[in-house]
């Protein structure tokens, strides 16, 4: 066996453990963990500008591969910079590991310079921590930390490494665990035949069903399953703003995304519905609006590796804990097998009623002959990417925007922070799929806002060469919480004015990038153009879109999913 | 509704602090709260009693469930059980007080277990609502001091909560 220090061991079990890049940021208490990744080349690091965007990258990669994000950053500061990105993994179940440095175990507790007690500061937005007590137990540690992180439903987990752990003078026995076992951790590998059985029963008796999948479905790699069970059933199906790409957007089964700002057949086909199958979504607020007036008709079948997603907001008639794929994959079979077919007749009515509401509303917005309207940028980002680009958001109107006009056929491609909403989040997330995708287009829409809470990542892009291309729908306004102002306070824009913006052109070319600014109506294709064009760098594109721009079909607040405003005037 | 929730836990630094830190975080409410090291040392038994509808019990099983710390958990309410709380109780004993403070502890089967000239430590064994009875009994006007260990349960019968 090989004597290594505790330093060399994690970055031999990183190693081990296949990861290819960290993202991170050095600092006293993990210089010795930056010295043993110096004597290596196998795992690469990436140094951010700010550990918050470190996190992002790795939640980024993991994102578009399905595969956990790592991060590697000193004590104090450097440790709580990271909880933003943390929480934002933590809320959408990301699955990252997030290495710690940490002041010397005989310090502890004695307010040290740089000391903060990351396990108590980060204990309410990881799904589990670790912290290191001998240098020995670094590999199981690590292992440990991969394990729950990417098992069950994911989550972040952070490993807090107390200096003297990693010491260069004391060297133990390195050896990486093959497999781990936990005996109060076991998350669960199939549903319940019986319940699955009944929920089939169920979905085949059912007049007018509706299949409600979320995030879940794109974590449990069951887009497959999803889409064969849909199609072979002939039933509808919305998706949550989570489950974007889970099921081919440009299909006629599917009815666009559900909730706040879902599409209006979306919501009225669960209102209406007589029968909601959920998989791996868990009826949030932004998807229900007020539960004691959800779907009242609906009976609910609730596919879940989490237990506690289960009738927690919403009461399930059947409830499934399993992994999504493996209950699908049963689903279909006894489907297949089923005597049973769908009432051809009740589902005929039930698209025809479908139908009409798409023909009522559907997604639209009104043009103008001069003005750059947001939606439209989208739209045709859409066409001249062939709507096979990986799109980062930020959080805001523009993200909305970009979520209902760019239509995805493939899961992992849609990139946003739906549970934490975090301004901040495009950019980097941007920069971690571009580094393991280098050639697709990774697209950051983003506004004027958000994109300026990590721009300094910037630089980090000109380091590395990430040429991501950056579309900044430059309203001059904090968009979504102007809205917010214009439909209940009065119109009164409290703070939500974006004063002596930056020259956003200058400040790319400042970082070394090109920076093109539209801001004619006939400009915008064929500039989009020559920035799509340009293959190996990054363009910050300023778009002045329009700036009081509203997102609709918007729920009424309070009301039931049919609630909505179509427009600044209808009301549904 | 009460409940008495009966947890085995990990016995490891920070699997209590995330235990009570589920309670507040999702504003869910601890009555007591025990714990201790079992026969077996890698091992805590934790109960705590808390209130609530059957969706938030409901909740706080699945959520306590999900700790990757927790191995393993019972709601005691949901069966015959036993529950038991430990108080000890300073009273002001002086003249004709001492001998109506030591026939109410009779009366509750308790033991006196510390005596001065003017004062009585009192031992207490029970339910919590006889522990509440004691002190109603009493009087609040005679209690100096107030000690109560919290509610350990266990279930009756053959039912146990191991590995
Ligand atoms: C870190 C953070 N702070 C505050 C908010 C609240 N918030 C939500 S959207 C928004 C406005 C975003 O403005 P911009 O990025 O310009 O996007 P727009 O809505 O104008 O498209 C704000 C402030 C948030 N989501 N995240
Ligand atoms: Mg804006």
């Amino acid at each position: 066996m090989e004597l290594l220090s505790g330093a060399d061991m994690l970055i031999r079990s990183l190693q081990d453990q296949g990861i290819e890049y960290i993202y991170g940021y050095p600092g006293g208490a993990a210089l010795h963990i930056y010295d043993a990744l110096f004597r290596q080349d196998e795992v690469k690091h990436i140094l951010v500008r700010h550990e918050q965007a470190a996190v992002h990258m790795a939640d980024g990669y993991a994102r578009a591969t399905g595969l956990p994000g790592t991060v590697l950053v000193t004590s104090g500061p450097g440790a709580t910079n990271t909880i933003t990105g943390i929480a934002t993994a933590f809320m959408d179940s990301i699955p990252m590991v997030v290495l710690c440095g940490q002041v010397a175990s005989t310090l502890i507790g004695e307010d040290a310079f740089q000391e903060t007690d990351m396990m108590g500061v980060s204990r309410p937005v990881v799904k589990h921590n670790l912290s290191v007590r001998h240098p020995s137990e670094i590999p199981e540690i690590i292992r440990k930390a991969y394990y729950i992180a990417s098992t069950g439903r994911p989550g972040p987990v952070v490993v807090d490494i107390p200096k003297d752990m990693t010491a260069p003078n004391e060297r133990f026995e390195y050896a990486y665990p093959k497999k781990i076992k936990l005996r109060s951790y076991s998350p669960a590998i199939r549903g319940h035949a019986g319940q699955i059985k009944k929920a089939v029963d169920m979905m085949l008796a059912a007049r007018r069903p509706i299949i409600y999948a979320g995030g879940g479905v794109i974590l449990g790699k069951a887009s497959g399953q999803l889409t064969e069970l849909v199609r072979k059933l002939g039933y509808p199906i919305t998706n949550t703003l989570m489950g974007i790409g889970c099921y081919p957007a440009s299909d006629k089964q599917h009815l666009g995304w559900l909730g706040m700002h879902g599409t209006y057949e979306a919501n009225m086909a669960m209102h209406h519905s007589d029968l909601i199958l959920a998989v791996g979504a868990r009826f949030d607020d932004r998807v229900t609006n007020a539960t004691e007036k959800f779907c009242p008709g609906a009976r609910i079948i609730h596919i879940d590796i989490d237990p506690a997603s289960i009738s927690k907001t919403i009461d399930a008639d059947v409830p499934i804990v399993g992994p999504v794929d493996a209950v699908l994959k049963e689903m279909l079979a006894l489907v297949k097998d089923s005597k049973e077919k769908p009432d051809a007749e009740a589902l005929a009515s039930w698209w025809k009623q479908i139908d009409e509401w798409r023909a009522f509303h559907g997604m639209r917005y009104e043009t103008s002959p001069d003005v750059i309207k947001p939606q439209e940028v989208i739209e045709m980002l859409h066409r001249l990417t062939n709507g096979d680009a990986f799109v980062t958001s930020d959080v805001g109107q523009h993200q909305m925007f970009a979520a209902q006009y760019y239509k995805f056929d493939k899961p992992n491609r849609w990139i946003n922070s739906g549970g934490l909403g975090t301004m901040g989040f495009g950019l980097p997330a941007a920069m971690g799929i571009k580094l393991t995708h280098p050639d697709d287009e990774v697209l950051c829409i983003t506004g004027e806002g958000s994109i300026q809470m990590n721009i300094q990542e910037l630089s980090t892009c000109n380091q590395y060469k990430l040429p991501v291309k950056i579309i900044n729908l430059n309203n001059q306004a904090l968009g979504m919480v102007k809205q917010w102002q214009d439909m209940n306070y009065e119109s009164r824009h409290s703070h939500s004015y974006m004063e002596s913006l930056p020259d956003f052109i200058k400040l790319a070319e400042a970082y070394g990038h090109v920076g093109v600014r539209i801001d004619k109506k006939e400009d915008l294709e064929p500039k989009l153009k020559e920035v799509l064009a340009m293959k190996d760098t990054l363009v910050f594109v300023d778009i002045q879109v329009d700036r009081f721009e509203h997102v609709y079909p918007m729920q009424v607040a309070r009301g039931c999913m049919k609630d909505m405003w179509l427009s600044k005037t209808e009301r549904v | 509704m009460r409940r008495i929730i009966s947890v085995l836990l990990e016995n490891e630094s920070g699997a209590l602090s995330r235990v009570v830190g589920l309670f507040s975080q999702r504003n869910y409410n601890i009555e007591t709260l025990t714990v201790a090291p079992t026969e077996d040392e890698t091992l805590s038994r934790l109960t705590v009693t808390t209130t609530g509808s059957d969706r938030v019990i409901e909740q706080i099983t699945k959520q306590l469930n999900k700790l990757v710390e927790v191995v393993k958990l019972v709601d005691l309410t949901e069966g015959p059980h036993i529950e038991r709380e430990l108080m000890l109780i300073k009273l002001k004993a002086t003249g004709s007080q001492r001998a109506e403070i030591k026939r109410t502890v009779d009366i509750f089967r308790g033991q006196i277990v510390d005596v001065t000239s003017s004062v009585y430590t009192v031992q207490l064994a029970g339910a919590s609502d006889k522990l509440d009875g004691f002190v109603q009994a009493i009087g609040t006007s005679g209690v100096l001091e107030v000690v109560r260990s919290g509610v350990s349960g266990i279930a009756r019968g053959e039912k146990v909560l191991s590995l």
